[in-house]
């Protein structure tokens, strides 16, 4: 069914485990959220995370860049490590593990600043540009990666704002790699997304995975074969299958993961 | 089912939307019926405000030639009770300018004839005189206020019938009044003096302004400004973004917003008893006194604070989490996420909020009633910055409140003209704040 032609060639190419999550959970208030997940994720590859709509996709994801401590009634236990490092632990700073582990949101989010503002105030926060001309080249390059340069090219100055709902989402790629994350966490990218524009940002995925180790959430289980390595099933809370994504598509292990790739359940 | 669909057209409304149609168009006249009698009140008030007030910004004047010698000046100077030798001098120049023009003087006391001119017109020949020595020696002409009642006259507020049980004015001032007129003598002008002078006595109406009350009220806001402004934004920033949400700060929470329902006088008694008696009083700190503008913008402030603490944190929550979390999300701490998003955003609203809550200050009477600034009489303008602040003053509402309670009507002329001007400084505020909010609000 799934047959992409990339899917059958797929080996697990995974080598270092860039983040290591054990027995996570997360209760918003009386909310059990997400039930005693573990999972590995590789260095330098995809990870998806697939799963039918509140089964707790985002609210994981929020914890490995903490943005859950920011609502005041989450409440997050277990170990999650990056590096090896505990990022729940006392010492760790929430505000330098995210400059680490970069965000997408899973709706467009633009400062209503201008489209150069939008991109520079990573870098500039982060100290990660010089002089003006270094700026200038970050934003260059990241809008280019984030596939909408030639769309905003002429227009650095308008207000982010002002983009189309997909144009923003790329803007809010192009300005997640910006500060340059060792880890990028994106809540389906391409959910406002038309199909080039999507294959724009399936394409960069791809060449991130040669620096950064991505995980991505996505509705999609084509986009999900197509961009990772391995994926992870969700549901209800629970993390119920995790494996090579060839193998998740072609020969599921758990009766949910069947039947939701099958479009049984979600 | 089918059927019922098919058998009505389009064009044909049923029942059910006729009668919908009937409901909107009900409120839509309800709605417009409401506007149109706001703006009727509005009318009528602004035309009575305008009709009573405008009549303050004219003041009937007399110009008249004196003769200064040095001798006289003297004389006058050295007595105990100076202004005395200078009405003299007015009453013999008034003697000569009739004389001069032929018009019939019906007094045989000088004194008399000198009513028709306000009681400060002496003073003001010797401000003239201290201010320029060089008019002592040769005849100069000057201009000086009728009093209120011949002032009245000429405006029409005063008839010949009402001069009839007068102590100050008769009949016969008035004919000689028309007489000047007709000499080109007495004439009526713009009357500066009603905004940038000062108060008066109550016998002098046509002396008092509202100049020291003004500057009362600017020194007032400026203590307002420096004071609640900072404090309720700060407070505000913190409880909307920083604090806990526990029941610590709920108990806050509920506070603040009952806090801007008490109503102002008690904030007046709070000031006696916390700035006055304690601060001023037990603690001895200089200008905690009754009636200063440093008071009176203090409590101005607390009753400010709760304004504006709840439109800032109106204004911080209307702004879409989306945005903090895009800023969080990239590294920044919650403070920059604060600053360099959430309150650029939340500005215009804090703006607007900010200039209500002073104009709602600027209005208020009731506090100051309390603090001692109604009752006092403000004839002096502060001498400096500082003491702008901490010497005794009046401010405007406080001013006007106090001519509509005085007898004479030609204060109460002056109330109605005070509030013409405090309009005239809300409207400016507001104008300011829309000004601000589309400024701001184009940035982005
Ligand atoms: N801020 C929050 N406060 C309270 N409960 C929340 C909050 N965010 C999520 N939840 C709850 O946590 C559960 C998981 O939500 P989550 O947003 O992680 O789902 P998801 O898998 O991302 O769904 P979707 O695919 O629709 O985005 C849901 O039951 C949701 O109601
Ligand atoms: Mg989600």
């Amino acid at each position: 069914m799934y047959d992409d032609i990339r899917l059958a060639e797929r080996t697990d190419t995974m080598t270092d485990v860039k983040i290591a999550a054990r027995n996570v959970n997360v209760h918003y208030g009386d909310n059990h959220a997400i039930k005693d997940v573990s999972v590995d994720i590789g260095d330098r590859a995809v990870t998806s995370f697939i799963g039918p709509s509140g089964c707790g996709k985002s609210t994981f994801l929020r914890c490995i860049n903490r943005m859950n401590d920011t609502i005041d009634i989450c409440r997050v236990t277990g170990d999650i490590e990056l590096n090896g490092q505990d990022i729940n632990d006392k010492s760790v700073d929430p505000v330098q593990l995210r400059a680490k582990v970069g965000m997408v949101f899973q709706k467009p989010n633009p400062f209503p600043k201008s489209i150069y503002d939008n991109i520079a105030y990573g870098p500039r926060i982060h100290g990660l540009a010089r002089n003006k001309a270094e700026l200038d080249e970050i934003v260059e390059k990241s809008l280019r990666r984030g596939a909408i340069w030639d769309e905003v090219k002429d227009r650095l100055n308008a207000p982010g704002t002002g983009l189309s709902g997909g144009q923003q989402q790329r803007l809010c790629i192009a300005r997640a790699i910006a500060t340059e994350p060792e880890v990028l966490l994106m809540d389906e990218p391409c959910s406002a997304l038309d199909p080039i524009a999507t294959a724009k940002v399936e394409e960069l995925i791809d060449e991130l995975r040669q620096n950064f180790s991505v995980v991505i959430v996505t509705h999609s289980m084509q986009q999900a074969a197509r961009v990772s390595q391995r994926t992870a099933f969700f549901h209800l809370g629970h993390m119920v299958e995790f494996g090579e994504t060839g193998q998740i598509f072609t020969n599921p292990q758990d009766e949910r993961t069947e039947s939701y790739i099958t479009g049984r359940i979600g | 089912m089918t059927d019922l669909t098919q058998a009505r057209s389009l064009t044909e409304l049923d029942p059910r939307t006729k009668k919908r149609n009937a409901a909107e168009k009900r409120f839509r006249a309800y709605g417009v019926s409401a506007i149109a009698i706001g703006v009727v009140f509005l009318v009528i008030l602004l035309w009575n405000i305008i009709s009573a007030g405008l009549p303050a910004y004219t003041q009937t004047s007399l110009k008249l030639d004196v003769a200064l010698t040095q001798e006289e000046v003297d004389k006058a100077e050295s007595a105990v009770v100076k202004t005395t030798r200078y009405r003299k001098m007015i009453e013999a120049a008034m003697v000569a300018a009739l004389q001069d023009q032929g018009i019939e003087n019906p007094f045989s006391k000088s004194r008399d004839l000198v009513r028709m001119l306000s009681t400060g017109a002496p003073a003001t020949l010797r401000d003239a005189v201290l201010a320029d020595p060089s008019l002592v020696g040769q005849t100069s002409q000057f201009e000086f206020f009728m009093s209120s009642r011949a002032d009245g006259y000429m405006k029409g507020r005063v008839t010949r019938e009402d001069l009839a049980r007068d102590k100050n004015l008769t009949p016969l001032h008035l004919d000689v009044i028309d007489r000047l007129v007709d000499a080109g003598m007495v004439e009526r002008g713009f009357n500066w003096n009603f905004i940038f002078g000062v108060d008066a006595s109550e016998a002098r109406p046509e002396q008092a302004g509202m100049g020291a009350s003004i500057l009362g009220s600017f020194y007032m806001m400026m203590v307002v400004l420096m004071a609640a402004v900072p404090i309720g934004v700060a407070t505000a920033i913190y409880l909307e973004e920083f604090a806990p949400q526990n029941w610590f700060t709920d108990l806050i929470e509920i506070n603040i917003s009952n806090l801007a329902a008490v109503p102002s006088i008690v904030f007046g008694i709070l000031g006696i008893a916390a700035f006055i008696q304690f601060g001023g009083g037990v603690m001895g700190i200089a200008g905690f006194k009754q009636s200063v503008p440093l008071v009176g913008g203090l409590v101005l402030s607390l009753m400010t604070l709760p304004t504006i603490i709840i439109a800032t944190r109106a204004s911080l929550k209307a702004v879409p989490p989306s945005i903090r979390d895009a800023a969080l999300g990239l590294g920044a701490s919650k403070t920059q996420a604060v600053f360099h998003h959430v309150l650029p955003l939340a500005l215009p609203g804090i703006l607007t909020g900010t200039i209500i809550g002073l104009a709602q200050a600027l209005g208020e009477t009731a506090p100051l009633l309390l603090i001692g600034m109604i009752g006092l009489v403000a004839t002096s303008y502060p001498e400096g910055f500082v003491s702008g602040f901490t010497e005794p003053n009046s401010a405007m509402p406080a001013q006007i409140y106090q001519w509509a309670t005085r007898a004479d009507p030609a204060f109460y002329e002056r109330a109605w003209g005070g509030i013409i001007i405090l309009l005239v400084f809300l409207l400016s505020m507001n104008i300011i704040a829309i000004i601000l909010r589309r400024r701001f609000e184009r940035r982005w």
